[in-house]
């Protein structure tokens, strides 16, 4: 039998035909089960969120209102600040560090009566597509433990395909919840950005970060997607309207849509990859979309533009990172020196080459040539994309080029790591909304995603193509 | 990649060959810059792998980018005001109680002048 959703959660612990605690208390069992071999999670939360779910529980015995999400349990990226609860970023540098205050979206959840069951690994401060970057040590993809969930919110992927939550929020900056969302069997969603406060969730690139749902269905990403997103006043960047009503979307179906197939997509993806993202546009043909062939020359610079635009902002976002405030201090007998050796044992290898490469763009001599030129190359890519969306209201792509890989094969080379994002990076650049929904198989058996690309604000067109790609998904195989 | 002719580039701002402008002494001044105590040998594994992001980021030579306008972020900022109205900030102690040092309601930290940098 296939596991509870959260639409299905909520409406039962709000009816008082399911209990919240039974909820949790299964999967608790599965985190029991299956994380000693998956490491989904920096930290399980059980005491809490049994407390939660009692009292939960309490208020519908008493007749009391409960939330949109009543009882549904739900993991959080360990880079999202939760008050009085250590929040790592999966680095040695905010280890023990407990922030003092609760990320909106944290918020939010809780008073729609969300119950968290804990804090999902991560690559390091979010820079990785493998969660094989963490200092807590990999994490594993249930669907083959050789292999990676994808990353970097690989925690969050895992604990949604294991079942030891039924969703989960994952955060995005170039990827970062499709790919693993992909490799892991999974929908997850990267929201336009401004539409999902960044307030509490720990800065990597604040112009390119956006959080969004991992769910094993589209009405659970679009239920979690209507209660975190909306405007916050504590984020500059959230975008002053509510949350999208997405519910009509995924009855809606595609009959009249226009559908992009790009026909100059950037070489390197598996052939299965490439065969399942020809039968999704079958299926929406078959539905009653037109499929309309546009290009989007700029996308294969995407990588460029994102690996020296992302790397200059977190170089500056992580120089709050020196022993002063939270976290990790190594003693020097002067400020500077400390500074340096704090960071210098509080960062891992990636973090560090990512801020020497970010410090390096932004210098005097090499700004122009690199920095300068990845914001012109991001401004190319936004302009593709707006052609495109003269001629269509969606696009669809592969969301990762692979199937999961082994853990181990791609660490020992850091630029083939980042082709994993190819086809995820451009949505950030522009800044617009962007989902991959389970299609099918690759190689081994294992699942693969389909990107659903919307211009900024598209995510009411965005899922119903989404939710009628998973009506018409083929099973994801053996596994 | 798609398109691989070289478009004129008028804005003047291609890079050297990374491989030759990119030296240990170099990647030692962006350490420091970046405050992060890196060992000889860290410094050489980051010269060459950072030579090597920066010879595949030229990729981007073959595109024209004259007269392109910069784009830092999605939309273009506007100034965000709300009203003044005082409300509870963050609660002092609970905030110096996750740094390593405090003391007198303060962050502490090792000596600011007077030491050799």
């Amino acid at each position: 039998m296939a596991p509870r959703g959260a639409v299905e959660t909520a409406r039962a612990v709000a009816a008082g035909d399911l209990r919240a605690v039974d909820v949790l208390e299964e999967h608790l069992g599965a985190i029991r089960a299956r994380e000693g071999e998956v490491h989904a999670f920096n930290l399980v939360t059980q005491d809490a969120a049994r407390v939660h779910a009692a009292e939960i529980d309490a208020r519908v015995a008493a007749g009391g209102a409960v939330g949109p999400l009543a009882g549904v349990v739900v993991a959080l990226k360990d880079n999202m600040c939760t008050r009085g609860v250590p929040t790592t970023c999966s680095s040695r540098i905010l280890e023990g560090w407990r922030p003092p205050y609760d990320a909106t979206v944290v918020r939010r959840l809780a008073e729609a009566d969300a119950v968290v069951v804990g804090k999902t690994n991560l690559d390091e401060f979010a820079m990785g597509s493998s969660t094989e970057n963490s200092a807590f040590g990999p994490t594993r993809n249930p669907h083959d433990t050789s292999r990676v969930p994808g990353g970097s919110s690989g925690g969050s992927a895992a604990a949604v395909a294991a079942g030891m939550a039924t969703v989960s929020l994952g955060s995005d900056t170039g990827g970062s919840i499709r790919q693993p969302a992909a490799l892991c069997g999974l929908v997850g969603v990267k929201p336009t950005y401004g539409v999902v406060s960044r307030q509490g969730l720990v800065a990597f690139a604040s112009s390119l970060d956006q959080i969004g749902p991992f769910a094993r269905s589209v009405a659970d990403a679009a239920l979690v997607l209507e209660t975190i997103g909306g405007h916050d006043p504590l984020d500059s960047t959230s975008i002053p309207a509510p949350a999208p009503t997405l519910g009509p979307a995924l009855v809606e179906g595609v009959r009249g849509m226009r559908i992009g197939r790009v026909t100059d997509l950037p070489e390197g993806a598996e052939p299965e990859v490439l065969a399942r993202l020809d039968e999704a546009v079958a299926a929406l043909a078959a539905a009653g979309a037109s499929i309309v062939d546009v290009t989007l020359p700029s996308l294969g610079y995407g990588l460029t533009a994102y690996y020296l635009i992302a790397p200059a902002e977190a170089s500056s976002n992580l120089a709050r990172y020196d022993g002063v405030r939270h976290g990790l201090r190594v003693d020097a007998p002067d400020v500077n020196a400390m500074y340096a050796a704090t960071r210098a044992a509080g960062f891992g290898d990636e973090v560090k080459r990512r801020i020497m490469l970010g410090t390096y763009a932004l210098s005097a001599g090499y700004y122009d040539a690199y920095y300068g030129k990845a914001l012109k190359v991001r401004r190319l890519i936004a302009d593709d994309f707006a052609r495109a969306y003269g001629a269509c209201d969606a696009i669809l792509t592969p969301t990762s080029p692979t199937v999961a890989f082994p853990v181990g094969a791609k660490t020992s080379d850091p630029l083939t790591m980042y082709l994993c994002d190819v086809f995820t990076i451009p949505t950030n650049l522009a800044g617009h909304a962007a989902m991959s929904v389970p299609f099918g198989a690759g190689a081994h058996g294992l699942p693969v995603g389909v990107q659903v690309l919307a211009p900024a604000l598209g995510e009411h067109a965005m899922f119903r193509v989404a939710a009628e790609l998973e009506r018409r998904a083929p099973a994801a195989g053996g596994r | 990649m798609p398109d691989t002719t070289r478009g004129g580039d008028a804005d003047s701002s291609r890079a050297a060959d990374p491989a030759a402008t990119l030296s240990p002494e170099v990647v030692a001044k962006v350490a420091r810059l970046a405050r992060l105590a890196l060992g000889d040998d860290e410094v050489v594994r980051m010269t060459a792998q950072l030579a090597g992001m920066l010879a595949h980021f030229h990729d981007v030579d073959a595109l024209d980018l004259a007269g392109v306008q910069p784009m830092s972020r999605p939309y273009e900022m506007v100034n965000v005001l709300r009203d003044d109205e005082p409300a509870p900030s963050l609660d002092r102690d609970e905030v110096l109680a996750a740094a390593p040092d405090a003391a007198d309601g303060r962050f502490r930290v090792p000596p600011i002048v007077g030491l050799e940098g």
